[in-house]
């Protein structure tokens, strides 16, 4: 009895806090009993779940990954152009299969690359807006509203495009051709002829792309400490100022990986594209005239009337999709890394 | 350098709380003023009322009149920017900018100034890093993250920052509430070398401290919960400690409350 603890004291002295875990009430009387851990099903059963999801996750992309790898072997090897540097996409002749995927790489990087020019500085305004410059009042519905447009389906994005946005455009393209056309970008060599271009197409992902980047970024803005903030107010800055050295760094990584999910739509956008950009198998720098394509419309396209080499050929394309997605993916994490200690993680 | 403050009938609210009542008090320049008192007085509600950040809290605002010499910060057409560029601030958490080096945390307040200059940027870091203590112990690394130092030096950059800018008035609040003993004991000693150059108010829990380091000290204490702060008593910091003149502040100081 004298070596007994006080049940008090044993009812505190669990394990550790950090487990969560409270021992079940002790009922026994000596001191050891009550520091004798049970098995603990709950944290068992959990781990089990958690770790099955992540490996899961691991053995579906390696299964996708090795599909794509096995699938375009094979198609690459029956290829009788250079896979890489060929125009043309005809797999299914039987005497002389030539493929190769140098338009739509082409197609599907300027037509992202635009999206991103014009999406992300609007995102970062339109975050920007809601997090710190609206008055509450408006910014909740205002944000509920960019939430809203990333629920649109892209075939009604297509749709607009191709009804709207298409026969719309040829006045600003006039415009840029007229005076920005010595840069050889923004000359049309066809005036006047149907916007399904990839301009036009980059335009259409840089709004399908827009609510995701504002709404990643917005609540990167808005856990910006509120120290930093007055830490700038506090030596003069002005609202701008303020954003400009306190909100904007902090926010900077959170900006590159909303920019990173939206690049990974505007890449493999596939039905709003398909819907608007004249597909041919024409590279040219005039981003302004119609005809191009990219991966994914490619893919839309070609699939149904494909043969057995042709859906190979098509598995190839998507294999080279897939690794610009990742070596674009791995860039923007170099980026982020690079400036590691000066993130806002170890404040 | 060093201006004086008058303070004139200012209350403070968050909305339609009132926060500080009628507040009238005088700083001298080139002297240290210690603000004591319970949670949720309002003493450092009514620092912040200093230097305009006050209202940077969607719904504060502010009434009443506060002289910085003749000039009222609260006057019509004064920018509070500008004021804040005049009052500078210390926080009760060390917030040095994450995102940048120790040299660019202390040149943040000219560069929003519109100074360039190499020279004269390399030549404030010095100053004010001196200044502040801090020179020895990171001169080897002015271009590493300000957010990589201890807690104590983290405070100590915040303060070669705000007087970086060269301001009439520095307000600490609470500066040294998260340090420990001895960084506590290295800012104690810098604001008794401040105070030649700056008129300093700073708020404090510690009535250790606010004995050792003020020349003056402000008393106050609300009625109740819910009930706005009020400024109770302000005299010298010796008198205040040895022998106030109100009841309430020789109970809060002894102990029996607060």
């Amino acid at each position: 009895m004298t070596s007994s603890p006080p049940p008090d004291f044993s009812e505190k002295s669990g394990p550790p806090a950090s487990t969560g875990v409270r021992p079940p009430a002790s009922t026994g009387r000596s001191g050891q009993s009550s520091l004798k851990g049970n098995s603990r099903l709950g944290d068992s059963v959990f781990f089990g779940l958690s770790a099955g999801s992540g490996i899961l996750l691991l053995v579906i992309m390696a299964a996708i990954a090795g599909f794509l790898l096995f699938r375009s072997g094979i198609a690459i090897s029956k290829d009788h152009t250079n896979f890489l540097t060929t125009f043309g996409w005809d797999p299914d002749n039987i005497l002389k299969p030539s493929f190769g995927i140098a338009v739509l790489a082409f197609g599907t990087i300027v037509s992202a690359a635009i999206a991103m020019l014009i999406a992300v500085p609007i995102a970062t305004g339109i975050a920007l807006f809601i997090s710190h410059y609206a008055p509450r009042r408006i910014a909740q519905p205002f944000a509920y509203l960019v939430d809203l447009l990333a629920a649109v389906p892209s075939i009604i994005y297509g749709l607009w495009g191709a009804l709207f946005l298409v026969p719309h455009l040829n006045g600003l393209m006039s415009w840029l051709n007229e005076y920005l056309g010595w840069t050889y970008i923004f000359k049309t060599t066809d005036p006047g002829a149907p916007a399904r271009s990839l301009f036009t197409v980059g335009i259409l992902l840089a709004i399908m792309v827009l609510p995701i980047i504002t709404a990643v970024s917005r609540e990167v803005f808005r856990q910006v400490p509120r120290a930093h903030e007055e830490a700038a107010l506090a030596l003069g800055a002005t609202r701008w100022e303020m954003i400009r050295t306190a909100v904007l760094p902090f926010g900077r990584p959170g900006i590159i990986s909303a920019s990173m999910l939206g690049l990974g739509r505007a890449l493999g956008e596939t039905i709003a594209v398909a819907t608007v950009l004249s597909s041919s198998s024409v590279l040219s720098l005039h981003i302004l005239d119609a005809g191009g394509g990219t991966f994914a419309q490619n893919i839309a396209l070609k699939f149904g009337e494909a043969g057995p080499l042709g859906k190979d050929a098509l598995m190839a394309a998507g294999m080279v999709l897939f690794v610009i997605t990742l070596l674009v993916n791995g860039a923007a994490r170099l980026i982020i890394a690079r400036r590691k200690e000066y993130s806002g993680a170890n404040a | 350098m060093a201006k004086r403050i008058d303070v004139s009938g200012l209350s403070a609210y968050y909305g339609g709380t009132k926060a500080i009542e009628d507040i009238s008090m005088t700083v001298e320049p080139r002297s240290v003023t210690a603000f004591i008192g319970p949670s949720g007085c309002g003493k450092s509600t009514f620092l912040r009322t200093l230097n305009r950040m006050h209202e940077v809290i969607p719904g504060a605002r502010v009434e009443g009149k506060v002289l910085l010499d003749d000039e009222n910060l609260y006057g019509a057409g004064v920018d509070p920017v500008a004021v804040r560029r005049t009052v500078g601030m210390v926080f009760q958490r060390p917030n040095p900018f994450p995102t940048m080096s120790i040299y660019e945390n202390v040149v943040a307040g000219l560069k929003l100034a519109g100074v360039k200059k190499k020279a004269v940027l390399d030549g404030v870091v010095e100053s004010s890093l001196k200044g502040a203590n801090l020179w020895n112990e990171v001169k080897d690394r002015l271009n590493k993250p300000g957010a990589g130092l201890s807690g104590g030096q983290q405070q100590r950059l915040c303060i070669a920052r705000a007087i970086a800018v060269e301001p009439q008035v520095l307000l600490m609040d609470e500066p040294c509430s998260a340090l420990d003993p001895i960084s506590t004991l290295a800012i104690e000693d810098l604001i008794g070398e401040l105070k030649e150059r700056f008129t300093i108010v700073i708020v404090t829990h510690n009535m250790q401290q606010a004995a050792r380091v003020s020349d003056r000290t402000a008393f106050f204490n609300l009625a109740g919960v819910g009930q706005p702060g009020k400024l109770i008593e302000l005299d010298d910091t010796q008198r205040i400690f040895s022998n106030p003149s109100v009841q309430a502040t020789e109970d809060y100081i002894s102990g029996r409350f607060g």
